[in-house]
């Protein structure tokens, strides 16, 4: 990555950009910047609104599920049962958990993937950017089949994200059929968003763009994209037997049929882990991407960056049941996974280690993207460890359960993959929007989101070794003091992110005009075009040198 | 592998197809789908008729028309040489990874299937440290496979190997050969040769989904094994389901490439939709052969 020189300098391959993009048009694409009206968005084959519009869709979905977290935070300001019905605080834990994850992280990194992925490696668009928009499209109505399941008799699901077997088949609601197709739409979108990003970067770089010169976000997703083909079949197998299981009189998931409810806890896991990785991947290439930049150094140890990724997917199909060490598997079972997920945390390591050293004496400036890029550095790392600790066989038999899983993994996921999109939107937004955003209010967004998040985030560690269950609408009384911190968190977290919208919406409509780079340490061909960056780019490929 | 010559005229440049409204109309119809899906299986034994079925239904003719008017749009476009050899590694690259998404599904079913046949079966049976499962939940059960009586008491037979789906593997395998060779007659250039083998390949695997049905019937009327007797008939209908269906929509692609090979597409360089129906064709036969083996044989 580090030893890309772009042929020309960046003045010129705009100009030669933009001369060819009218010297040069063939048949079959539009090719006079962006269509009229409604059907820019609705037909669209251009990456970049389609990015675009997956960007939106994840912002609106993060509020939704925020708004179910407010509730739950609300709910458990005090003990004793006040707001809501235990089994609506179900349904909010259940589609919280389902929203965040599939609807807001997901999307939003197939979203900058959209965006960045053809700027990065010199390619006019996606691969197949008809796929790419019907891909987008089914996630609004998956996510409605979710949310309209919610208003049915009976109510929304209410088993848990992980929708553990008998809760998601015996004793869920009428309306687990569409929780399950909802699902099924989910995973359609995401093996071909996945298909449409692998075959983008192994075909459409430009030349000269070899394999170990693409930028580590090229490599984190086109690695987090084989994963996604890798397990989203398994998870589509999972909720088809809890299907059969509920409505069709199987036993998969039954001892009394023959089967096994642990089974299920394997395959979902066997799904699940690779998806948290999923969801982090590309989090480590946005880091890999700020850092460098405003440090003014090259990424150290692009070499092993590549590697660690590549064994952490690897690794990752190694250690599904450190989920499960309370079930009851055999012993070498226990031992085998316990160590495969320590092991795990090594590649990990050695990216937070590459990270530090890139920052080691670099001439630093801390512009929002790099403040959210280093709160990343450190409250992942905190969550690395209290994943350690849960990876300790023994002493998962007291954590599992309680609010120390939940405190764990808030932090690798708001404070990681949250945080890294956060930081994403701010480096990438002057090349969207061709304005600068407001730094005052991003840096207000930064300090109040830091600030809030710890205080919701950590004390559910002492929670949770303390003994408090998690996904309970009570507690015992011992537990009020924190709870109340706790919330108190949530709603100060839940008001920083309306910041955030204001200093998109502000950026989207004006300010100080961006430059091609606005960051001066910035590397990578998505500065060599100008800001905002052309409906079409790249139609002629760049010569990477 | 295409010949490169083939694309000699072809646009040099990268290609950005035009904007189209398909894929929305296909995001409404899977929409459309899951909704009469949903409906349908919550409606399941209760009373009144079932609502779900006709919105289902809708939903799959809008799907299949957006299929087909999606194909023929692309189908046209390469016909009209729009298409440049990138292109035709992007689709190659594509449906690959379909496929090996599809194998992992397959991978997570095989999974189930010896997860109960090695580990739970063998545990609810007292096997390892499980003497006090076995004695106090039920104390009668007998693990065996295939599972004929359940923990609970339903009892059931085995579907033997031979027979039906002996020959049912005979004729997939076959089907695979014949597909090849019109291939090979696709590149020789030999139109006649080429329909026939693909017309015989066709109706290799319409058989193959007759039989299919046939060994379902004898299965429900007279061996009483159901999709809810337990895990073997659970696990029986799900994989030979599944696989099932993969035989329809190759026999689907098949048969399109039978119609477009009447009407003169495809050259021996130039035909990937053809390489991409054979290419899930094989994928689906050899998971015939696993799953013959471990459903039916072992
Ligand atoms: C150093 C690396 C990590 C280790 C050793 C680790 C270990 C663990 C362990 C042992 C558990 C199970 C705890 C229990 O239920 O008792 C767990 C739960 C979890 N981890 Fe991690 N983890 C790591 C990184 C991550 C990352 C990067 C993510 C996501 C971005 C993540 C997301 C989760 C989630 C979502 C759960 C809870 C799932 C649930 O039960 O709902 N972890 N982790
Ligand atoms: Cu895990």
């Amino acid at each position: 990555m580090s030893d890309i020189k772009i042929k020309d300098n960046a003045e010129q391959m705009i100009n030669s950009t933009s001369d060819l993009h009218h010297a040069d048009p063939h048949q079959g694409a539009e090719h006079h910047g962006a269509p009229k009206g409604y059907k820019r968005w609705l037909f669209s084959t251009n990456h970049k609104d389609i990015g675009s519009l997956y960007l939106w869709f994840s912002l609106t979905m993060f509020f939704i599920g925020g708004a179910m977290a407010m509730i739950i935070r609300a709910e458990l300001f005090q003990p004793g049962l006040q707001l809501v019905e235990p089994n609506f605080f179900n349904q909010m834990t259940t589609s919280h958990g389902l929203i965040m994850v599939f609807g807001a992280v997901m999307p939003a990194f197939v979203g900058l993937a959209n965006w960045m992925l053809p700027l990065m490696i010199g390619a006019p668009d996606m691969a197949l950017p008809r796929m790419n928009n019907w891909s987008f499209w089914i996630l609004p109505f998956a996510f409605s089949l979710l949310l309209l399941s919610l208003f049915t008799e009976g109510g929304g699901p209410n088993f848990g994200w992980t929708f553990y077997p008998p809760l998601s088949t015996k004793y869920s609601p009428d309306s687990t059929a569409m929780f399950v197709f909802s699902v099924h739409l989910m995973g359609i979108s995401s093996i071909m968003g996945a298909i449409n990003v692998i075959v983008t970067i192994l075909n459409m770089r430009a030349p000269g763009m070899t394999m170990m010169k693409m930028p580590m976000f090229v490599w984190t997703w086109l690695i987090t994209a084989f994963l996604l083909i890798a397990v989203m079949p398994v998870l589509a197998g999972a909720v088809t037997m809890i299907l059969t299981d509920k409505y069709f009189g199987t036993s998969f998931f039954d001892a009394a049929g023959g089967g096994d409810p642990v089974l299920f806890q394997h395959i979902f896991w066997f799904f699940g882990h690779p998806e948290v990785y999923i969801m982090i991947l590309p989090s480590f290439g946005i880091i890999s991407a700020i850092i460098p930049t405003f440090a003014r150094k090259q990424l150290f140890g692009y070499h092993s960056m590549v590697y660690a990724t590549a064994s952490i997917a690897i690794l990752s199909f190694t250690v599904w049941a450190h989920h499960m060490f309370t079930v009851g598997l055999p012993l070498a079972a226990e031992l085998f996974f316990m160590y495969c997920t320590m092991l795990i945390s090594v590649p990990t390591g050695v990216k937070i280690f590459n990270w530090v050293s890139t920052l080691w004496r670099g001439s630093i400036t801390f512009e929002v993207p790099m403040l959210f890029s280093l709160a990343f550095i450190v409250l992942f790392t905190i969550g690395g460890f209290s994943g350690l600790m849960l990876a300790i066989t023994p002493a998962d038999f007291q954590y599992h359960d309680t609010y120390f899983v939940v405190a764990h993994f808030h932090y690798v996921l708001v404070t990681g993959a949250v945080f890294s999109i956060m930081a994403a939107a701010y480096y990438w937004l002057p090349k969207w929007t061709g304005y600068m955003f407001n730094e005052r209010l991003g840096k207000w967004h930064f300090w109040c989101s830091l600030i809030s998040v710890n205080i919701l985030f950590f004390p559910m560690h002492f929670l949770g070794l303390a003994g408090m269950p998690r996904r309970i609408p009570d507690y015992a009384l011992q537990f009020a003091d924190i709870n109340k911190i706790v919330s108190i968190g949530g709603f100060m977290f839940g008001l920083s992110q309306l910041l955030f919208v204001a200093v998109v919406i502000m950026a989207v409509r004006g300010g100080q005009k961006a430059p091609a780079k606005p960051w001066e340490g910035a590397e990578g061909l998505e500065w060599t075009v100008p800001s905002p960056a052309p409906y079409h780019t790249f139609d002629t490929p760049p010569e990477v040198k | 592998m295409p010949d490169n010559n083939e694309y000699a005229k072809a646009p040099k440049n990268y290609y950005v197809p035009a904007s189209s409204a398909w894929p929305l109309v296909g995001a409404i119809a899977l929409f459309i789908i899951a909704i009469g899906a949903a409906t349908t299986v919550q409606m399941i034994g209760k009373e009144g008729s079932n609502t779900g079925i006709p919105i289902l239904f809708v939903g799959i003719a809008i799907l299949l028309f957006m299929l087909f008017s999606w194909f023929r749009n692309v189908i046209s476009e390469s016909m009209k040489g729009l298409y440049n050899e990138q292109l035709d590694r992007s689709f190659r690259m594509g449906m690959l990874w379909f496929i090996f998404s599809e194998v992992m599904f397959f991978v997570a079913l095989f999974g189930v299937l010896f997860y109960l046949r090695n580990l739970s079966i063998p545990w609810l049976g007292g096997e390892g440290n499980n003497a006090m499962t076995h004695a106090v939940i039920w104390a009668d059960f007998i693990p065996t496979w295939p599972l004929t009586i359940t923990p609970d008491g339903r009892e059931t037979q085995a579907m033997p190997w031979y027979g039906l789906p002996l020959v049912n593997t005979i004729i997939l395998i076959t089907s695979s050969v014949t597909l090849h060779f019109a291939h090979h007659n696709l590149i020789a250039k030999h139109r006649a040769k080429l329909v026939t083998w693909l017309a015989i390949t066709v109706a290799l695997g319409i058989t193959f989904l007759f039989f299919q049905v046939e060994e379902y019937l004898h299965a429900y009327q007279e061996l009483s094994l159901r999709f809810d007797s337990g895990v073997y008939g659970n696990t029986f209908y799900m994989l030979t389901g599944f696989h099932g269906m993969h035989v329809t929509l190759g026999v689907i692609m098949l048969t399109v490439m039978l119609l477009r090979v009447i009407n003169g597409h495809f050259t021996p360089g130039k035909h990937f939709a053809f390489e991409a129906a054979a290419w899930y064709w094989h994928f689906v036969d050899v998971v015939w052969i696993i799953l013959f083996l471990f459903v039916y044989i072992v």
